[in-house]
């Protein structure tokens, strides 16, 4: 009964199911594009580099990945409120503050993942390599191409935490329908209204939407090894 | 490779292109060059319904954008403290007084009403509903030890339990009083599952009242009033504050037009709310 009220609602493109999906989508992948890049570097340099205070920084970004999104939520809300020091920007409840917390909250988990999977390979590949005379730009880049896959899927972790993520998203969106609404805020809201159909829909569009881009990825990668 | 890159990136082109359009088609008029009008209100006027036709109506007729943040009157009253919000509107009278004489608030406004009731399971175990004094029957819920649940989140309903337990002189702690912490709704929810007793608005309870089998007990008294009022944020606290629009908003809700959506508002054919300006 309550299934096919939420397949209805999915099977006739619902406008404000659309919208509320491709909110949630957008918010997601945009944190994630902009969380890899840093955390690319970071990983690379955690893995090919020997320094000082190295492993604090690892254990620092292992227990960042456990860190609740309320947390970071309330920790950015301090910033960005008006009463903050970025108060002026007028940041808070628009879709940017969303996109703000997500980012920081994939960061340490698709950081770490990358660190781990190359500095597997950069054990391994480099002495290979030198007895192949190659040098330093082209040893990263073959390093990158053998972690290729591992990479993604640490790519993929941070996403799967963003788009999966309620807390951020309520504390910092507020939850405004047709601005910052998502789908796990919707499910939140319309869970506690005892409007179950919803919901439910959400909850199935939230599992291809991960569904997809996971395989999407999953196929690219294969297809090109 | 570069292929699914495309791909990923053609959906996040699309998917901005579709939210963008879709927020811009929410409002008939040009509005996007002007500032956005931040609301901050209870639970229980979003999950009633009651905004989702007042501010429509109010955006068709002055072409201002409403972002509405459904949250506790406790929260709603911190956000309007710190200059997160442009206007309130909150339920806790004591509470919004000390906003306005704090400096937070200007022109606050009475704008409707409607009551509490005490909710509980309709073989009514603590034997309240031959009370008529709602104090009286909190007493008589903690005498029987029944499960009660309090929405424990400084909500404006949350703040007049509290008054109701003080009142009958009983201070609530120990298995049978449970803190939820959540919103109306939810509360309502878990009440309903565990068969115990809770304090609702009517409006909340209303709007809900197909999906359970709780019964309202208490009713009627004059301490259950339940008053809403509306404020506008001191534009001199905090830079930012859209003032002329959170005034035009309150100019709108207490006109006649206003007022007259208030009251014709229903839900499974009755009303929710009266309107206390023009009545």
């Amino acid at each position: 009964m309550v299934l096919n009220k939420a397949l209805t609602l999915i099977f006739t493109a619902d406008r404000e199911v659309i919208f509320i999906s491709m909110t949630s989508l957008s918010m997601a992948l945009t944190s994630t594009i902009l969380s890899t890049i840093p955390a690319l570097i970071l990983g690379t340099v955690l893995s090919i580099k020997n320094f000082h205070g190295k492993s604090i920084i690892i254990i620092f970004l292992n227990s960042l990945m456990a860190m609740p999104t309320v947390v970071i939520g309330l920790l950015i809300y301090s910033l960005i409120s008006r009463s903050g020091p970025l108060g002026n920007f007028g940041l808070l409840f628009t879709p940017w503050a969303i996109i703000i917390g997500q980012s920081i909250l994939s960061f340490p988990i698709i950081a770490s993942l990358i660190y781990s999977a190359l500095s597997k390979t950069a054990v391994e590949l480099p002495e290979t390599l030198e007895t192949l005379g190659a040098g330093g730009t082209r040893k990263l880049y073959m390093i990158f191409r053998e972690s290729k896959t591992a990479v993604l899927s640490a790519i993929l972790s941070g996403f799967g935490r963003v788009i999966g993520e309620v807390g951020v998203s309520m504390m910092l969106g507020g939850n405004i329908r047709w601005f910052t609404r998502t789908i796990t805020t919707t499910i939140a809201l319309e869970t506690s209204k005892g409007e179950f159909e919803l919901a439910l829909a959400l909850g199935i569009i939230l599992i291809f939407i991960s569904f997809t881009v996971n395989a999407l990825l999953h196929w690219g990668v294969n297809r090109n090894v | 490779m570069e292929k699914i890159l495309f791909i990923l990136f053609i959906i996040i082109i699309s998917s901005f292109c579709y939210a963008e359009g879709q927020i811009e088609n929410q409002s008939d008029n040009q509005t996007s060059t002007q500032q956005r009008l931040r609301l901050a209100t209870t639970t229980s006027t979003e999950n009633t319904g009651l905004l989702d036709v007042l501010i429509p109506a109010f955006t068709n007729r002055t072409g201002i954008k409403v972002d509405v943040i459904a949250v506790g009157t406790g929260k709603a009253i911190t956000l309007g403290e710190n200059g997160d919000v442009d206007i309130i509107m909150v339920h806790a009278r004591s509470r919004e007084d000390s906003f306005v004489s704090d400096g937070y608030g200007v022109n606050r406004r009475n704008l409707m009403h409607n009551d509490f009731v005490i909710l509980g399971p309709p073989d009514d175990p603590a034997g309240i509903s031959s009370v008529k004094d709602a104090a009286k029957a909190f007493k008589k819920i903690q005498l029987t030890k029944s499960s009660f649940i309090s929405r424990g989140d400084d909500s404006g309903t949350n703040t007049k339990e509290k008054e109701l337990w003080n009142t009958a002189g009983v201070i609530p702690a120990g298995k049978w009083y449970k803190e939820a912490g959540q919103g109306m709704g939810a509360v309502i929810t878990m009440a309903n599952d565990m068969q115990g007793y809770t304090l609702s608005d009517r409006g909340t309870y209303l709007a809900l009242r197909d999906k359970i089998d709780l019964a309202v007990l208490v009713e009627g008294d004059p301490k259950l009033f339940n008053p809403y009022g509306v404020i506008a944020v001191n534009p001199a606290i905090h830079d930012g504050i859209n003032y002329e629009d959170a005034m035009r908003l309150i100019a709108f809700l207490t006109s006649g037009e206003g007022q007259s959506i208030i009251k014709n508002f229903q839900k499974n054919g009755e009303k929710l709310f009266y309107p206390d300006v023009i009545k």
